[in-house]
C-alpha cells in the first residue's frame, strides 16, 4: 500500500502563494476558487489498474490511456481526484512516482520546483501550491530511451473538487521521453475545476513529445499551467487534443529554449462546441543561437468561442519561427479569434505566420463533390483532413491516438 | 451520347452563354476553341452541374437521361467527370484520398499507387491536393484523378496550358487512355469535350469536330485542325465575320 505524503516546500513558495491568491489570470474567465472543495475522499491504490471498473477504463480509453495492454506502455500513473491510485514502470531507466513521494526521495528536486513557472503567476499556480494535491514525477535518465510511451491520467470523479496538481518531468542528458497525458471526468455533467502545473526540464540532446488529451464536461473549468526550459539541442513537442466540452479552458504555456538548436513545436487541435469557451495559447521564447519553433493551432466551433494565441519572442541570432492558425466556424454563432503575436529584436532572425478564419470554402467541397462525394461526405472529408495531425517527430503510435481521439469526436461535430 | 440544346447559363445574374446546342455520340471527342472570356469554361461547369452556373433555359440529357436539374455530385456518380482549369487547394486532404474517392469501392492502395506511376505523381500522394503543385503537376493530377473516376463523359479545362514540351506527351497518353482511343470508334463508348487555345493536344489526341464559341455563342463547327489552321491564320475576328 501506498502512503500519501507531506510535500515539503519552502515556506517562501507558500508566501509567495498566499500574496498571490487573488491574483486573476493574464486571460480567460475569473473563476471564484472558493466555491470548490479542495479536498476529496481518500482512493484505494489499485495494483492492477486493468480492474478498474470498465466505466472508468472506457473514459481513460477515449484520452490514450489504455489498461488493458500494459505492453504498450513503458510505464502509468493515475490520480484519481486528489490521491495516486497507481503508479508503475515497465523500463529500465525511466522513473514515474507521485510527486510527494519524488521530493522525499530527491532533495535536488527543490531545484526544480516552480522553477520554470513562478509560483505568484497566478490564483490558480498559487491554489496548487497552497493546496498541493499530489501530481506525477516522471524521469527519463541520461542516455535512456523510451520504447512506449509513458502515460499519465488525471482523473477527476467528485463533484464540484478542484483539482490541484504540481507535475515535474525531466528528461536527462541525451535521454528520449514520449509522455501521454489524459484528463478526463467520471461524469458527463458534474461541475469541477481542473488545475495542473506541470514543469518539463529537457537537458542538452533530449527528446520529449508530450501529448495531452483531454475530455472534460460541460461543466468543467479547467487551468493548466505548462512551462518547459528546453537546453542545447534539446526538442519539445507539445501535442493537445480537446475536442469535447468543456465549460471553460484557459492556458498560454511556454516554452523556453536556453541552449543552442533547441526545437519547440506545439500542435493544438481544438473544438469548442455551444457553451464551451477556450483561450488557449502557445509561447516559445528563442533565447539561444539557432533555436526554432513552430506553432500550430487547428480550431473548430461548432458554436462555442476559441481565442488563439500564439506568442514567438526571438532574442539570439539565427532563430527562426512559425506561427499557424486555421479556424474554420461550422455553426453560426461560434467564433475563432486568432490572435498571432511576433517579436523580435535583432537583424538576422526569421519570424512568421499566417491564420486564416472562415467557414468551409464550398469551392473545395464542390470540387471534392465533381469527383462523386455527396455534400456530407465532402464536407466530412475536408473536415477530417483540417484535424489531421501528422505530427511531425511524433511515433507513429502516438499519432495513432491522438487519430483516435479525433475519431471519436468527429461524429459529434459533423 | 451528350445532347445539349438552347443551354442559356447565367453566373451571378449574368447571362453568360446564350442557346448552345451540342451533340457528342459515344466514342467522339470534341474540341472547344474560343477567346478568352468567350464562355467555354462556362459550359463546361454547367455540364458538369456547379451551383452557381445556373442553367435558365434548355436542356442538357446524358445517355438518355434528362440531368439539367441534377446536382453535381449525382452527374459525377453517372459518368461525368471534369479536368479543372483552376482546382483549389483542399488543406488536409491528401492526393491519395483524392484518387481513392474517384475509385470509391474498387480503391485499393495498389491501384492508387499505380494511378500515380502512370501520371509520374507518386511522391505526390501524400502532398495535400494542389496544395504548392506547380502548373503542370495541377493538369497531371487532374488526369491521376479522371483515371480513377473513369467516367464516361471526360471534360478537359485546357488540360496542357502550361504543360512543358515532354509532359505534353505525357498528357496526351493519359488523355487516350481516359478516351479509351485504343478501342476502335464502334466499341469505343467514352466521350470527351476539351477546351484548347494552343491546339497542342490535337497532335496526340484524334478528335472528331471542333466548335469556336464567341460571346457564349458557337460560332462555328467543323473539323479541328481546320478550325486551328483558320484561327492562326486569320485570328477569332475573321471568325467572328465568317459567323456573320
Ligand atoms: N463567377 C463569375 N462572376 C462573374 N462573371 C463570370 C464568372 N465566371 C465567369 N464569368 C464571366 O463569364 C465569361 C466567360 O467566362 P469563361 O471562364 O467561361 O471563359 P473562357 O472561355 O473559359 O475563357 P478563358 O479562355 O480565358 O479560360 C467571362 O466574361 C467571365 O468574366
Ligand atoms: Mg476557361
Amino acid at each position: 500500500m501506498h502512503q500519501m505524503r507531506e510535500i515539503k516546500s519552502s515556506r517562501t513558495y507558500r508566501d509567495s502563494a498566499k500574496e498571490a491568491s487573488d491574483k486573476p489570470a493574464a486571460f480567460g474567465e475569473d473563476i471564484d476558487l472558493s466555491s470548490y472543495a479542495s479536498s476529496a475522499e481518500e482512493k484505494h491504490y489499485q495494483d492492477d489498474p486493468s480492474e478498474l471498473p470498465d466505466t472508468t477504463k472506457e473514459k481513460m480509453l477515449e484520452v490514450g490511456v489504455t489498461l488493458d495492454e500494459p505492453d504498450q506502455r513503458s510505464g502509468t500513473f493515475i490520480q484519481e481526484d486528489n490521491t495516486p491510485i497507481h503508479c508503475s514502470v515497465r523500463q529500465e531507466g525511466i522513473e514515474v512516482m507521485a510527486v510527494s513521494e519524488a521530493l522525499e526521495k530527491y532533495d535536488w528536486l527543490s531545484d526544480y520546483w516552480w522553477r520554470a513557472i513562478a509560483v505568484d503567476t497566478d490564483k490558480y499556480t498559487a491554489s496548487v501550491e497552497m493546496n498541493q494535491n499530489n501530481g506525477y514525477f516522471i524521469r527519463t535518465l541520461p542516455g535512456y530511451k523510451t520504447t512506449y510511451p509513458v502515460q499519465a491520467c488525471l482523473y477527476l470523479a467528485t463533484a464540484q473538487l478542484s483539482q490541484n496538481v504540481h507535475n515535474i518531468i525531466i528528461a536527462e542528458e541525451g535521454s528520449e521521453l514520449h509522455l501521454i497525458t489524459g484528463c478526463t471526468s467520471s461524469s458527463e455533467e458534474n461541475a469541477g475545476l481542473h488545475l495542473g502545473v506541470s514543469e518539463f526540464y529537457i537537458k542538452r540532446g533530449a527528446k520529449v513529445t508530450f501529448t495531452m488529451i483531454h475530455n472534460w464536461n460541460p461543466g468543467i473549468n479547467v487551468r493548466p499551467r505548462t512551462a518547459t526550459i528546453v537546453e542545447e539541442n534539446g526538442l519539445f513537442l507539445n501535442n493537445y487534443v480537446l475536442m469535447k466540452p468543456v465549460r471553460s479552458l484557459q492556458m498560454n504555456p511556454v516554452a523556453r529554449c536556453v541552449g543552442e538548436n533547441a526545437v519547440v513545436r506545439y500542435n493544438s487541435t481544438l473544438v469548442a462546441t455551444p457553451g464551451s469557451s477556450m483561450d488557449v495559447g502557445s509561447q516559445t521564447i528563442l533565447d539561444a543561437r539557432g533555436a526554432k519553433t513552430e506553432i500550430i493551432t487547428r480550431a473548430i466551433t461548432t458554436g462555442g468561442d476559441i481565442i488563439s494565441r500564439g506568442y514567438i519572442e526571438g532574442n539570439a541570432p539565427d532563430v527562426k519561427g512559425h506561427l499557424e492558425c486555421r479556424g474554420l466556424i461550422l455553426q453560426e454563432g461560434g467564433m475563432v479569434h486568432a490572435i498571432p503575436e511576433l517579436k523580435g529584436n535583432l537583424a538576422g532572425i526569421d519570424l512568421s505566420h499566417e491564420a486564416a478564419v472562415g467557414k468551409i470554402a464550398e469551392e473545395e467541397v464542390e470540387y471534392l463533390m465533381a469527383r462523386g462525394l455527396t455534400q456530407n461526405e465532402a464536407t466530412a472529408t475536408i473536415i477530417r483532413g483540417f484535424l489531421k495531425v501528422d505530427v511531425e517527430g511524433l511515433p507513429p503510435m502516438l499519432n495513432a491516438e491522438i487519430e483516435r481521439a479525433v475519431q471519436a469526436s468527429e461524429k459529434d461535430i459533423m | 451520347m451528350l445532347e445539349i440544346k438552347g443551354l442559356t447559363v447565367e453566373v451571378e445574374d449574368t447571362e453568360i452563354l446564350h442557346g448552345i446546342d451540342m451533340t457528342i455520340n459515344p466514342g467522339e471527342t470534341h474540341i472547344l476553341f474560343g477567346p478568352n472570356g468567350g464562355g467555354k469554361t462556362t459550359l463546361l461547369m454547367a455540364i458538369m452541374g456547379f451551383p452557381r452556373y445556373k442553367i435558365t433555359g434548355g436542356s442538357i440529357f446524358f445517355r438518355g437521361n434528362d440531368i439539367t436539374r441534377l446536382p453535381l455530385d449525382e452527374r459525377a456518380r453517372m459518368g461525368i467527370g471534369m479536368a479543372f482549369q483552376r482546382p483549389p487547394a483542399v488543406r488536409g486532404v491528401k492526393t491519395r484520398d483524392m484518387v481513392a474517392a474517384g475509385l470509391k469501392e474498387r480503391a485499393s492502395e495498389e491501384k492508387v499507387r499505380h494511378l500515380a506511376e502512370k501520371a509520374d505523381l507518386a511522391d505526390f500522394l501524400d502532398r495535400e491536393i494542389n496544395y504548392g503543385f506547380s502548373g503542370g503537376e495541377i493538369k497531371r493530377s487532374e488526369m491521376m484523378q479522371l483515371l480513377a473516376q473513369n467516367p464516361r463523359l471526360t471534360l478537359l479545362d485546357e488540360p496542357e496550358s502550361g504543360v512543358d514540351l515532354t509532359n505534353i506527351a505525357l498528357i496526351g497518353n493519359l488523355i487516350n487512355e481516359l478516351l479509351h482511343k485504343n478501342c476502335p470508334i464502334r466499341t469505343r463508348k467514352c466521350m470527351g469535350l476539351i477546351i484548347t487555345h494552343t491546339g497542342y493536344i490535337l497532335n496526340y489526341v484524334n478528335a472528331r469536330s471542333g466548335y469556336v464559341m464567341i460571346s457564349g455563342r458557337i460560332i462555328g463547327c467543323g473539323d479541328p485542325h481546320e478550325i486551328l489552321a483558320t484561327i492562326k491564320e486569320r485570328g477569332y475576328a475573321k471568325c467572328i465575320k465568317c459567323a456573320k
